[in-house]
């Protein structure tokens, strides 16, 4: 057992330290959190200038993709260490559907002229990507999906309505499960998986406002889309096959231990300010109790990411842990938005940066930690729901 | 970074997981707990041959130098098998302090013997009134000529009725609650003046009401340095708190396992009753925390014990947080299995029951959280830092 960083791993961390220090713009620094406070949408932009920049270095901006395809090839110990120092440096996070979730598909499954096409654009950050997955109808029944691709001659003929697709505003293209063979004896066997241009005539994004007002996830609607055969990743009707692959590939960072412990820590500096009874909230017997408790969970939290992440750098292979760190990850993150709204007692109130009112009141630290806390509620029901994450579990590990 | 075992710790953990397979099944365990002694002096024997009583001894003392992550595998295994001979009083409780305070004379006498099986020792500290405080210490030891004379009450010392030495805590000096003014004893359990009531627990251990009258113990039977062994004390119930939480850890895993177990082959309403979603949604709860238990003992065993401070967070975290553990685990186990686990006949009790009793064993969750937040108030805690240096 040891858990020591080697020589090496220290001397990257102060290498990534450094290089946040210099190159984190400090106008995207301002113009994120001005936006946060008063709870406004962020601009492509703003989502994407740290990938960019990252994007120039050795391909930091793909910490877990292979050097051939541009990507920094980190060890698992490396990108705990990047993680951690970009949370620490409370930097934007890389938007997943390119790097975490498309790329990695493009370049196991796709061919040759997919890879040429995409896999630069994922990299910079110029090509923002969205995600076709659930519908209306689908939720964690992912496998039950509509969405059809006839095939026209070299056209496939896409209809069909996709929920749920973050950040589609602003994407350029969109990779989509689509249902070819309606026939097949098991729902999952008719699917495939295809790259849509976001442009393609045919194609609608509609809004959907969260319950703090936010706009972040959209309905898209395919009419007629006319999407070229090439467009097809792998083979037709194997698109479930990569769509698990998908969903599996991406554990580091999943339980987002390393921003949970930000938050705690701007938890406790808000509950030094706030007073209760005459004393510092922080000293209050029952919020202090319940912010230990939050970081015991997110303690062993870290040690059972660290576990899992000693399993693959051993090659030992991926496993449904992810279901685990998913579940108690989400679960901190809600515990420790709900913290911060009930550190800031009647200043939970004010919903800033509506039509109706755009001034700042209240403390600074105040704005919009109810929204986030509303907002947050997502986590524990995306990424399939923790319910679900419950039955991968009771099927992969416990084999009930 | 691993969280693998060195070749030696693989060893260890063989050596033990077959001592409990070979010499431990369920049978044999009850007519043990049954028997007069309620341990079984034979199997004392093989831990003294298999090294196992040497595993934190310095190797001057013919010990193997081990460390917390060793005695975290013996303790595990042992939990795994409800071992009930008095390992972690003798070797981790009692040898920790005297390692840690005892002069040259004393660790060449005594540690020898310990690792050689032929004595146990105890360590009687806590007191009716004082709950888990070590501080607070009302048993007194005054001087007269070379002698000093004890007088006081000791509650709950486990493996005393097994042990030919106690070491005692006493007050030379000070208030009652005073850290400073606390002088360790070593005396031998015949001693006049000293009075066990023995009884077993309901966990099936062994512990004892010490009664100290006019307990006569010569200045040279002093263990470290008068009115300063509170640090000592301290630091040596903190070791062995990582020890009996990884006896937990050892426990839970068997709950987890027999309860996922049970619950496949248990048929109801025709079909096993682990088709209920309700049911493997507990079972998967159950093993989540089982693996966040396990892996702040890993943060606790891996964190850098020699500060002092670090010490004390890392073990009331994992404390408090297995306790957590202990309870969803234990009572989930005995709710699934039934009626089958409200029974004495069946398993799953004795593992509940030993857990529960390691969850109040140097102290339970809410003391273990109240020293976590009493080192970490101070408004933006190091915790941040703390968690960052244990990795490193």
């Amino acid at each position: 057992m040891d858990t020591a960083f080697s020589n090496e791993d220290l001397k990257f961390q102060s290498e990534i330290r450094d290089f946040i220090k210099t190159n984190y713009p400090q106008e995207l620094r301002d113009s994120i959190n001005s936006k946060r406070k008063l709870g406004k949408e962020l601009s492509r932009e703003d989502l994407t200038a740290w990938h960019k920049i990252l994007g120039k270095h050795n391909g930091w901006s793909a910490p877990s993709w292979p050097k051939q395809y541009g990507g920094a090839e980190f060890t698992p110990t490396q990108k705990y260490i990047f993680e951690q120092e970009c949370a620490k440096a409370e930097c934007q996070y890389i938007m997943p559907f390119g790097i975490n979730m498309v790329g990695p598909v493009i370049y196991t499954f796709g061919n040759e002229e997919q890879k040429a096409q995409h896999l630069p654009g994922i990299l910079s950050g110029e090509v923002f990507w969205c995600q076709g997955y659930s519908e209306p109808g689908s939720g964690s029944d992912l496998a039950s999906l509509k969405t059809s691709a006839v095939k026209e001659g070299d056209h496939y003929i896409v209809n069909g309505q996709k929920t749920w697709t973050t950040m589609a505003q602003y994407a350029d293209w969109i990779f989509c499960l689509v249902r070819t063979n309606p026939d097949a004896e098991k729902p999952q066997q008719g699917i495939s998986f295809l790259l849509i241009d976001m442009k393609t005539p045919g194609v609608t994004v509609r809004p959907i406002k969260l319950m703090d007002g936010s706009h972040e996830v959209n309905e898209t609607w395919f009419d007629n889309v006319r999407v070229p055969v090439e467009n097809l990743i792998g083979q037709e009707n194997m698109g479930w096959t990569y769509a698990k692959f998908l969903l599996a590939h991406e554990r580091s960072g999943i339980a987002g231990v390393a921003r949970s412990k930000k938050a705690i820590e701007r938890i406790k500096q808000i509950a030094s300010s706030e007073m209760s009874y005459g004393e510092p909230l922080i000293q209050d017997p029952a919020f202090k109790a319940k912010i230990a408790a939050a970081e015991l969970e997110l303690s062993a939290l870290e040690y059972t990411e660290l576990r899992t992440l000693a399993k693959d750098s051993a090659g030992k292979g991926p496993g449904p842990e992810s279901s685990l760190l998913k579940i108690k990850g989400t679960d901190i993150q809600q515990a420790v938005t709900e913290l911060a709204m009930e550190a800031v007692g009647y200043y939970a109130n004010p919903h800033l940066g509506t039509t109706l009112s755009n001034e700042y009141v209240g403390p600074d630290y105040a704005t919009n930690l109810s929204g986030t806390y509303f907002n947050f509620r997502k986590a524990s029901i995306y990424g399939g729901s923790n319910e679900i994450q419950r039955n991968i579990i009771a099927k992969m590990v416990l084999g009930l | 970074m691993n969280f693998d075992y060195t070749e030696e710790q693989t060893l260890l953990d063989n050596m033990v997981t077959s001592f409990v397979r070979d010499n431990y099944d369920w049978d044999t365990r009850c007519n043990i707990v049954k028997s007069e002694e309620g341990w079984k002096e034979e199997n004392w024997k093989q831990f003294a041959e298999l090294g196992l009583l040497g595993v934190p001894f310095d190797e001057a003392y013919g010990g193997l130098g081990g460390k917390s992550a060793d005695l975290m595998i013996v303790m595990e295994q042992f939990g795994k098998g409800l071992v009930v001979e008095p390992y972690l009083p003798t070797v981790i409780l009692a040898g920790g302090l005297i390692s840690k305070l005892g002069s040259e004379e004393q660790k060449n006498s005594i540690i020898p013997e310990i690792i050689s099986g032929k004595i146990r020792c105890a360590f009687a500290y806590a007191e009716p009134q004082s709950r888990f405080d070590l501080n607070d210490v009302k048993t007194s030891a005054v001087l007269n000529g070379d002698d000093y004379v004890l007088n006081g009450f000791k509650s709950v010392v486990f493996g005393a009725g097994m042990a030919s030495h106690l070491i005692i805590s006493a007050r030379t000096e000070g208030e009652q609650r005073s850290e400073s003014g606390i002088t360790l004893f070593i005396v031998d359990t015949k001693s006049e003046g000293l009075t066990l009531q023995n009884y077993p627990t309901i966990d099936e251990y062994r512990a004892s009401e010490v009664i100290i009258e006019n307990l006569k113990v010569s200045k040279d039977n002093v263990l470290g340095k008068v009115n300063m062994a509170y640090d000592a004390i301290e630091e040596i119930v903190d070791i062995s708190t990582i020890a009996a939480c990884s006896e937990a850890v050892g426990i839970l895993q068997v709950l987890k396992d027999s309860t996922t177990e049970y619950c496949k082959n248990r048929k109801q309403f025709g079909q096993s009753i682990a088709k209920n979603q309700v049911i493997q949604h507990r079972l998967v709860d159950m093993m989540i925390e089982y693996e966040q238990a396990k892996s702040i003992l890993y943060m606790a065993v891996t964190a850098d014990l020699t500060n002092s401070d670090e010490r004390r967070k890392a073990v009331s975290a994992a404390k408090a947080r297995i306790g957590k553990a202990i309870k969803f685990v234990g009572e989930s186990a005995i709710q699934l299995h039934g009626g089958m686990g409200v029974v004495d006949e069946y398993m799953v009790s004795h593992y509940f029951k030993r857990a529960t009793m390691i969850g109040v064993l140097f102290g339970n969750t809410d003391y273990h959280m109240k020293r976590y937040m009493t080192l970490t108030q101070s408004g933006i805690s190091s915790s941040d830092e703390a968690i960052s240096v244990s990795v490193t």
